[in-house]
């Protein structure tokens, strides 16, 4: 770990950094909370993995913070009512996705009461077992909040198998206009420091650091005054620079370990955790408050009113930024997340999920949207890029459809943070080729599982057919067996018959 | 003269005799191809190229008695993978491909015969006598034999719809 100018001035400057990050004024505008809308919506796939299986009907009333739908699979997250009130539809709604496909969800009905259910609390959360705080973890529906919504309870369990040594809490926030973590880290940093001692407690990591990036001087400070006198705490003031919040460059800069490609950062012996996360967890695990509103940031240039703002999971998009003030013009473009690696949104009638770390109304200007030119092969793409890979020469061979070709050269690796594509002079839209190119592998590997349940299947039905014919026959064997059983009983009848009559006629003569 | 006759004679029936023993013990059973080739097909052995299941299909290519664009449910996949394994070039723009396809049920002409649960390759028609059948998404292969089987016509093919696990990010339109 060396100070961030020495950073800057000896090594190797991947990632980009906009000289206006557009954090501020959101970031310094105090939180607002959104008032519980009438409706809520909320997808029954909220999380990376399996969808959650509804465990409510139609017309049922439910109170605050019940169970909604349950992990389903080992991956998967639960859901649980932001609200009391009833279910109104259990059905297809536009997903928050630039597909625009819909999504299972269900909607409820909000009847103003926000009746909370009864809550599992415990006095001294620490006092409980590892395996205890995963569980908990589990219960309450906790997901990934940077974005990457991976169920966090199973990054619990597997990281205290790999036994982790060093936790890291992440509070880079590189991507620009976001500033929820911001926000959260200047609010309820003893929240967060507690939630980090959970998490060590339930993982066994001996050493805590907090990497914060030093355009966040006041989270800095709050930080450092929530920590102070905690040996084992540690605060890395980080560089400002985009993909900083990634986990793998997160770990390089914090610990100097280099995560190696097709490797986890358990395998390193460490294990990264958003600071959203962490106080979700404090809360989780201490009240038993399950995961039914996050904080997020509304900006962007077509915003009136730009803030950090606790939003009900399952509020539309459309209801957040009414609620904000509105938006000043028409914007060109509505993100969901960060604006390097955000979702954009088919329109505002989606709901807010647990990844939604932001929603940006950006203007014409921003976007900067304009006509890709021929690549000049001028490599500021491979300086940029943070995974030391060749954007140009991958998108060339995507391009052609070379796949192959283009894993070769570490696709899988590439982050998709959009860098090479910021940077480059020709806007040639490299990091879109390479999601292209990432959803066409996964089709491949989908077509291959698919082929092989295929096997699976006609074989399974061979047996079946051969299984059934085998039956008939010995059914029909058993009926043969039976009957002529029956005919030799009766013809031994007939027989004993026909003596008895014989012998009694003897008698009788 | 005659020890050159000899030795040429005793050389030629050793070796004769190595190679013929050799041809019995290093014997391929069968052609590697046909193993491999046959590991590509969709493996539902549907008959909808006319030939008997997967296997005797794949014997056909490898004999180059058939065609490789034979396997309807295949696709434009599986003429890409015999392309390239069997070293042909094809026109792949000529070969015709509506994408994955599906049978579907039209519930109102469905007379719940059990006459296309029979035929299924794959076990994915889900039905009983006089109810209405269905069709599972995650078995059917596109192999089309329940719709020629179907009384009623209720069966017809039909893409398979995107969903928000099947959706690809479109390709940006190159400069």
């Amino acid at each position: 770990m060396m100070p961030a100018w020495l950073d800057r001035l000896l090594c190797n400057p991947w990632g980009v950094h906009p000289q206006d990050d557009r954090k501020r004024p959101a970031a310094d505008n105090p939180l607002r909370h959104m008032p519980m809308p009438d409706r809520l919506y909320l997808p029954v796939q909220q999380h990376l993995g399996a969808p959650a299986r509804p465990v409510v009907l139609v017309g049922q009333r439910v109170l605050k913070g019940q169970l909604l739908a349950e992990a389903q699979g080992n991956v998967s997250a639960a859901i649980h009512a932001p609200t009391s009130g009833t279910v109104a539809a259990i059905g297809e709604i536009t997903a928050p996705h630039a597909s625009g496909l819909p999504v299972l969800a269900i909607t409820l009905a909000a009847d103003g009461r926000d009746e909370w259910i009864a809550l599992d609390e415990v006095a001294d959360p620490f006092a409980l077992s590892a395996e205890e705080i995963a569980r908990r973890v589990a219960a309450a529906g906790i997901v990934g909040l940077g974005g990457a919504t991976f169920p966090s309870a199973l990054k619990l369990n597997v990281s205290r198998r790999a036994k982790i040594r060093t936790l890291i809490a992440n509070g880079g926030e590189c991507e620009p206009y976001l500033s929820c973590d911001d926000r959260l880290m200047r609010d309820e940093p003893e929240g967060i420091v507690e939630g980090l001692r959970l998490i060590a407690c339930a993982t066994g990591a001996t050493e805590i650091c907090i990497g914060i990036e030093e355009n966040k001087p006041e989270a800095i400070a709050a930080m450092k005054h929530a920590t102070r006198g905690q040996r084992d705490i540690e605060i890395h003031v980080l560089p400002a620079r985009y993909p900083m919040g990634s986990e793998k460059q997160l770990i390089q800069q914090v610990t100097g370990i280099e995560v190696p490609a097709d490797a986890r950062p358990a395998d390193v012996g460490v294990l990264v955790h958003n600071v959203g996360t962490a106080l979700a967890v404090a809360r989780a695990v201490r009240a038993g408050r399950p995961l039914i509103a996050r904080v997020l940031t509304v900006a962007g240039g077509a915003v009136a009113a730009p803030g950090n703002i606790e939003v009900p999971l399952g509020t539309l998009v459309d209801e957040v930024i009414a609620f904000t003030g509105g938006l000043r013009r028409e914007p060109a473009r509505l993100v969901m997340g960060g604006p390097m690696m955000g979702t954009q949104l088919p329109h505002g009638r989606v709901p807010v999920v647990k990844g939604t770390s932001g929603l940006l109304a950006l203007t014409a200007e921003e976007t900067g949207v304009r006509p890709s030119g021929p690549c000049v092969r001028c490599s500021s793409c491979v300086g940029a890029c943070p995974m030391g890979l060749l954007p140009l020469e991958m998108a060339a061979r995507i391009r052609v459809g070379d796949l192959d070709g283009a894993l070769a050269l570490g696709l899988k690796d590439c982050l998709a943070c959009g860098c090479c594509a910021w940077v480059c002079p020709s806007r040639i839209p490299l990091v879109q080729y390479f999601v292209h190119a990432k959803g066409d592998l996964a089709g491949r590997e989908r077509d291959r599982l698919r082929q092989e349940a295929t096997r699976k299947m006609a074989a399974a039905r061979l047996e079946r057919l051969e299984r059934e014919a085998r039956e008939k026959a010995e059914a029909a064997a058993r009926r043969k067996a039976e009957r002529a059983r029956q005919k030799a009983a009766e013809a031994a009848a007939a027989a004993a018959a026909a003596q008895t009559a014989a012998s009694e006629e003897g008698v009788s003569s | 003269m005659s020890a050159a006759i000899i030795s040429l004679t005793v050389l030629g029936i050793v070796l004769g005799a190595l190679l013929g023993v050799a041809a019995r013990v290093f014997r391929v059973e069968g052609n590697p191809l046909v193993e491999e080739v046959n590991g590509l097909m969709p493996g539902s052995n549907c008959g909808n190229c006319g030939y008997p299941g997967c296997r005797a299909a794949a014997e056909a290519v490898v004999k180059g008695e058939a065609a490789i664009t034979l396997c309807p449910p295949g696709g434009k996949a599986l003429v890409a993978a015999l392309a390239a394994k069997l070293g042909v070039s094809v026109d792949m723009n000529a070969v015709v491909d509506a994408g994955p396809r599906m049978a579907v049920v039209t519930e109102e002409l469905c007379i719940g015969c059990c006459r296309c649960l029979k035929v299924c390759p794959t076990d994915a028609i889900v039905g009983a006598a006089k109810q209405i059948h269905s069709v599972l998404r995650e078995a059917c292969t596109g192999c089309e034999k329940c719709v020629d089987r179907c009384p009623t016509e209720a069966l017809a093919m039909q893409p398979v719809p995107v969903t928000l696990q099947h959706w690809v990010f479109p390709k940006p339109a190159s400069a």
